[in-house]
């Protein structure tokens, strides 16, 4: 099993969301979050002040997949939370050591 | 077919008008020294519109731009300045501006605790003396309310308790009776009409000392400072616009024709200032943004103030346009010298106003004439005490606050700062 995070801009949620479900991904947990890269944050102005925004509003989509799947998901959610410009996000993939289903106790795959 | 239904409506009208125009020269001929009802109502709503100026508008304006930690205490500060300067205002304020003139320089103490002021017509009016003196309370309560705008998020409480008192006692009444209350500037034919130089200018720059003295905010420059809730600043702003009519208007002290004018004078100005101040930012800098939208409305207001009841329409207009981009200019250069003006005051009250003065003497063409309507001593008298007002402000808030400071302390120590004046002042939270 594989836990895949990724960090996406705001606005690509919904498109990646039902990407992943067409796919057939039964759950996911989605975060607000501010972060930076190395796109380093924005500028505000007010009233002629500039300030600089470390932190950009971004989401965090949080999912566990079996195996199977990886491939196939990481491609689809680069390819729906993309735009070519600057601040699209990232996306890391880590080991599943154990997944529990708290309703029925079940483990392993099929507890995702 | 169709003009012959259009004619009784015009008919109609005209007949209405007819009759509203003999029913105002009647009027004007009973105005002399009898209270009239019509001059009476129009004050009385002027006077509660500049109170809604101050509370909420001024409140919910400034409150907007400081960050979320520091609005309660920022709205508090104007809230409690109207509370106290209305009672100043009552006791010993009144009189000090309007009681009989004493040399030129201060009124009498004939009205102290309001002594003598009644329902009977104020001199020259016709409105009821108590009237009068409730519409001039306003005036006193939002130009020190003004103020606070240099010094947000920072000031300790007490200390702005005392320095409010002090201030609407030595600098505000004195500037008002000398402009408004027959003293020495009026003797010299000083034109303000609703307050460019006894409201702005006087509290703009007895802002720039506060923010010089006070010190700037911990964190400046490194931390973001921005507006926590700019909707906030904006319904300040269109309270602030819907007052300014009373405020203006209002200076007419009567329902008339200058009251019509000033009316019109300063809606077209608050929307030239808007308009100039969003294109000057845009060219300048390549934004577009709805907080300098905001500020240019209240520079142009602020600028037309004196010459509200004097400037024609399209004075008007050229007045508001100058002054979104002087504003702009000043308020840029806030930030090269250096001083913390958090919200401001400076740029917009004390710059706009000191403009309006000078476009005053340019421009003025109802009841007055300015330079280019053919009075040249006009432009030289307003140049001149326009900048006797801004001295005395600068001088008198300079020794008022080195008293409060000796006395009380003007700052909040830094870790009441850094946790916001709405929990180390008052104990409350806006947001929770």
């Amino acid at each position: 099993m594989k836990f895949i995070q990724a960090i996406i801009k705001p606005f690509k949620l919904d498109e990646v969301k039902d990407a992943l479900i067409e796919l057939g991904v039964q759950g996911m947990t989605v975060t607000e979050v501010k972060g930076f890269g190395r796109q380093k944050g924005h500028k505000e102005t007010y009233r002629g002040t500039e300030y600089q925004i470390d932190f950009v509003p971004k989401i965090k989509l949080e999912l566990a997949i079996p195996d199977n799947l990886e491939q196939k998901v990481l491609e689809t959610i680069a390819r729906a939370a993309k735009t070519g410009s600057i601040g699209d996000g990232k996306i890391f993939v880590s080991e599943v050591n154990t997944v529990i289903r708290i309703r029925t106790g079940e483990s392993g795959e099929g507890a995702v | 077919m169709k003009r012959a239904k259009q004619c009784p409506i015009w008919l109609l009208f005209l007949t209405a008008l007819g009759c509203l125009s003999t029913l105002t020269a009647w009027a004007q001929e009973g105005t002399s020294h009898s209270i009239d009802t019509g001059d009476t109502a129009w004050i009385l709503v002027s006077s509660a519109l500049v109170l809604c100026m101050t509370l909420p508008g001024l409140a919910l304006f400034y409150g907007g731009l400081v960050r979320s930690k520091n609005v309660l205490g920022t709205i508090m500060h104007t809230a409690i300045i109207l509370c106290i300067i209305s009672i100043v205002w009552v006791l010993w304020g009144y009189t000090l501006a309007f009681g009989p003139d004493v040399g030129g320089i201060i009124g009498g103490l004939d009205h102290i605790g309001l002594m003598g002021v009644g329902p009977e017509a104020f001199p020259g009016t016709g409105i009821p003396h108590l009237v009068f003196m409730v519409f001039q309370m306003m005036f006193a309560a939002i130009t020190v309310a003004l103020i606070t705008g240099s010094f947000a998020e920072r000031m300790k409480f007490t200390a702005l308790l005392a320095f409010a008192v002090l201030w609407a006692t030595f600098i505000y009444s004195p500037l008002a009776h000398w402009v408004w209350g027959g003293g020495w500037m009026a003797q010299m034919g000083f034109l303000d009409f609703a307050g460019g130089a006894v409201v702005h200018i006087s509290s703009g720059f007895g802002a720039l000392i506060c923010a010089i003295l006070v010190g700037k905010r911990k964190g400046l420059g490194t931390e973001v400072m921005a507006p926590h809730n700019l909707p906030m600043t904006v319904l300040g702003t269109g309270l602030l616009w819907f007052g300014w009519f009373g405020f203006n208007a209002g200076s007419a002290l009567g329902a008339n024709e200058v009251a019509a004018s000033a009316f019109v004078a300063t809606h077209i100005a608050a929307c030239a200032g808007g308009l100039s101040w969003m294109i000057a930012e845009w060219i300048n800098q390549g934004k577009l943004t709805v907080l300098v939208v905001a500020s240019g409305i209240i520079s142009g207001l602020a600028t037309i103030t004196p010459g509200a009841g004097f400037l024609g329409p399209l004075s008007a207009l050229f007045v508001g346009f100058a002054a979104g981009i002087i504003c702009y200019m000043a308020v840029i250069w806030k930030t090269r010298l250096g001083y913390d003006d958090s919200l401001d005051v400076v740029g917009i009250h004390g710059v706009g106003g000191f403009t309006g003065i000078l476009a005053t003497g340019l421009l003025a063409s109802i009841g007055a004439q300015g330079l280019f309507f053919g009075n040249t001593s006009q432009f030289a008298i307003q140049a001149g005490l326009a900048v006797v007002a801004l001295i005395f402000s600068v001088v008198g808030t300079y020794i008022i606050l080195k008293f409060v400071d000796v006395t009380i302390g003007l700052r909040v120590s830094l870790e009441e700062e850094t946790l916001g004046l709405d929990l180390s002042q008052h104990d409350e939270r806006a947001y929770s």
